[in-house]
């Protein structure tokens, strides 16, 4: 039931809250002349409707969440309530340095463990989400062979494994796109790679751990042969996760590196709430850094931390967005950064790949076919359910809907692309071995009923507020309007 | 088992390539690739009048599980785009080889032709890469 079928006129709860700024009168030529569209309901009415509502949700406070690729871990409620403390939140983006410095301070902080923790020259804050992260990335290493007057370099290479946003990305910043295909063991083809790169070559845009779950073997060699030819090497950050600690990206000779703060460090996500991108660079691109970003002053006092602006980064790709990025994300990141050390950090990789290694072989054990079976997983590994979907008619899709009846989030399905029927399984550090058997549990139990009746697994889930969604449906004509006696 | 007409020629990425005979080319994708992509919801088909080199991208097409790249087997000019495709997407679906067509190009040189794949050819990768 929405809201607004719980209307009824008239009916009103008054502000929560005090206003903060002043009344200012409307001119009466702006004012509107019929009362808005909104629900009228009590405050209770609205309590129960939106409790109801995210308890239909799945959630990693709720369930067990395996989606590969995004990093569903738990976030520390101590992230959000010190984000949440009312002098970082009252602090306003154009206030002067000198009333926000604690923030910037923080801030300063941890850019430095992020440059630490990936081995690169610099790192700002700025982007506001993974993709914006890949543009600014991308836009520094166009910038660079401009600023160089190497203007031949317009090609961007990119692994067929790649997430979409990475030829996205190149498109975004003028780029050609040129594909390369992996081999059976899961590593970019090495010897496709020595074909195309060259004078045309601008970079190229790996991600390791590769979408496949597999860490890419050959890297430096790799890095060689792409810097040899005068191209640089960017770093997709969205399997950071396993690595975290371990190995940095700046070590493997990649120039750029997008973090997702929000995966990686801790903040509640999916659904396309905001984000944090963090770029880090190499020392050749430092001249490029989006701004802007926090420096630290030698004079102590109430300018220590301030801004680095187009003043003194004149190569600068320029602002991504009005202020530096979402201060909210950052601060979760700050903390949870703080709350691990570099000491937890590396605890972060070990536990995230110890845990998906112990379901890969459960998984395999309990007759589950791998996608790289000779290839230690990640943080992340790929079941395929080819043989399920042929000799069973249960695909990926059935599987993951029955799971749902299970009690878990599905793991991603369909991608990457190249694993025909895949599971992507990314359990993360943050569960308990018990929970990864009851995942096997769940798996198994689904599997035997396809095995005894195919049709009632193919109909799942059942258990839910909605049964299968009609996906074309939904893309070809969305409509989520509220119109009033319109069903 | 997918349907693979034996009088058109194959490309390893799943498109089917049809002389007509007027010597211009229909360009589609092969049932096999309109089944594991399922029901499209969205075809971006090629501007007409645009030179092309084969391997070009030139059309996409999407369904909610993914979108891909359609690639040109053909050099030459695109002289005419299926239209019909715009509000009726799963036509690829429902008609691979023949309304679900793409695009129309005039080739350049035709003895690109020879060097795609013949039906018995992709027949043999699609059973390789179900092996």
């Amino acid at each position: 039931m929405l809201i607004f079928e719980h209307s009824h006129t008239g009916r009103y709860s008054t502000a929560q809250a005090p206003h903060d700024v002043a009344e200012t009168a409307i001119p009466k030529h702006l004012q509107r002349t019929e009362r808005a569209g909104l629900p009228e309901v009590s405050e209770l009415q609205a309590v129960r409707h939106y409790t109801r509502l995210s308890q239909k949700n799945f959630s990693i406070d709720t369930q067990f969440y395996p989606l590969g690729s995004c990093t569903m871990k738990y976030n520390p409620r101590a992230c959000n309530s010190l984000a949440m403390l009312p002098e970082f939140l009252s602090r306003h983006p154009l206030a002067p340095v000198s009333h926000g410095q604690g923030f910037m301070q923080c801030m300063y902080e941890l850019q430095e463990m992020l440059e630490d923790v990936t081995g690169m020259a610099g790192v700002t804050l700025t982007p506001m989400a993974g993709a914006q992260g890949e543009f600014a990335g991308v836009a520094m290493i166009t910038a660079y062979h401009k600023a160089r007057g190497d203007t031949e370099r317009t090609q961007i290479i990119v692994p067929d494994a790649a997430h979409g946003t990475n030829p996205a990305t190149a498109i975004m910043c003028g780029c050609e796109v040129i594909e390369i295909p992996t081999m059976k063991d899961g590593d970019v083809d090495f010897d496709a790679l020595k074909k195309v790169v060259g004078p045309k070559t601008a970079g190229i845009m790996l991600t390791n751990p590769s979408t496949l779950g597999v860490f890419e073997r050959r890297i430096k060699e790799i890095a060689a042969l792409v810097h040899d030819a005068g191209g640089l090497l960017y770093y997709d950050g969205a399997n950071l996760n396993a690595i975290l600690g371990q190995v940095r990206p700046g070590d493997m000779g990649f120039d750029v590196i997008h973090m997702n703060l929000h995966k990686t460090f801790s903040t509640p996500h999916g659904g396309g709430g905001p984000g944090s991108g963090a770029v880090g660079v190499s020392k050749r691109l430092l001249p490029f850094m989006p701004i802007p970003f926090i420096k630290k002053n030698k004079e102590e006092g109430e300018q220590q931390y301030d801004w680095v602006t187009e003043k003194e980064l004149p190569l600068t790709i320029g602002r991504l967005s009005a202020f530096m990025g979402n201060a909210g994300v950052n601060l979760r990141a700050y903390v949870y950064a703080r709350m691990l050390g570099k000491e937890g950090m590396q605890r972060v990789a070990e536990f995230a790949t110890l845990n998906a290694n112990y379901l890969m072989k459960r998984l395999a054990d309990a007759g589950f076919d791998l996608a790289f079976p000779e290839r230690r997983a990640t943080h992340e590994f790929i079941v395929t359910l080819k043989k399920q979907a042929k000799e069973l008619n249960v695909n990926a899709m059935d599987f993951a809907k029955a799971l749902l009846d299970e009690g878990f989030h599905a793991p991603t399905t369909y991608f990457p692309l190249l694993v025909p029927e895949c599971l992507l399984i990314e359990p993360t550090e943050t569960e308990a071995k018990e929970e990864l058997d009851l995942f096997v549990d769940a798996m198994v139990n689904v599997l035997r009923n396809s095995e005894k009746d195919s049709a009632h697994v193919k109909a799942a889930p059942y258990t839910l507020p909605v049964r299968r969604l009609d996906d074309v449906r939904a893309a070809k004509q969305l409509d989520v309007r509220y119109q009033k006696g319109v069903a | 088992m997918s349907n693979i007409p034996e009088d058109y020629k194959y490309t390893k990425t799943h498109e089917w390539v049809k002389l007509e005979e007027d010597g211009s080319i229909l360009v589609g994708i092969s049932d096999h690739a309109q089944e594991a992509l399922g029901e499209l919801v969205f075809v971006e088909t090629p501007d007409t009048g645009i030179e092309v080199v084969s391997g070009d991208s030139v059309a996409v097409v999407e369904s909610v599980k993914s979108a891909s790249d359609i690639y040109t087997p053909i050099t030459g000019e695109i002289i005419a785009a299926n239209e019909d495709l715009e509000a009726t997407p799963e036509l690829v679906n429902e008609d691979a080889y023949e309304r679900g067509w793409i695009f129309r190009i005039q080739p350049a040189h035709m003895s690109e032709l020879d060097e795609l794949l013949s039906a018995e050819e992709y027949q043999a990768q699609l059973d390789e890469e179900d092996s």
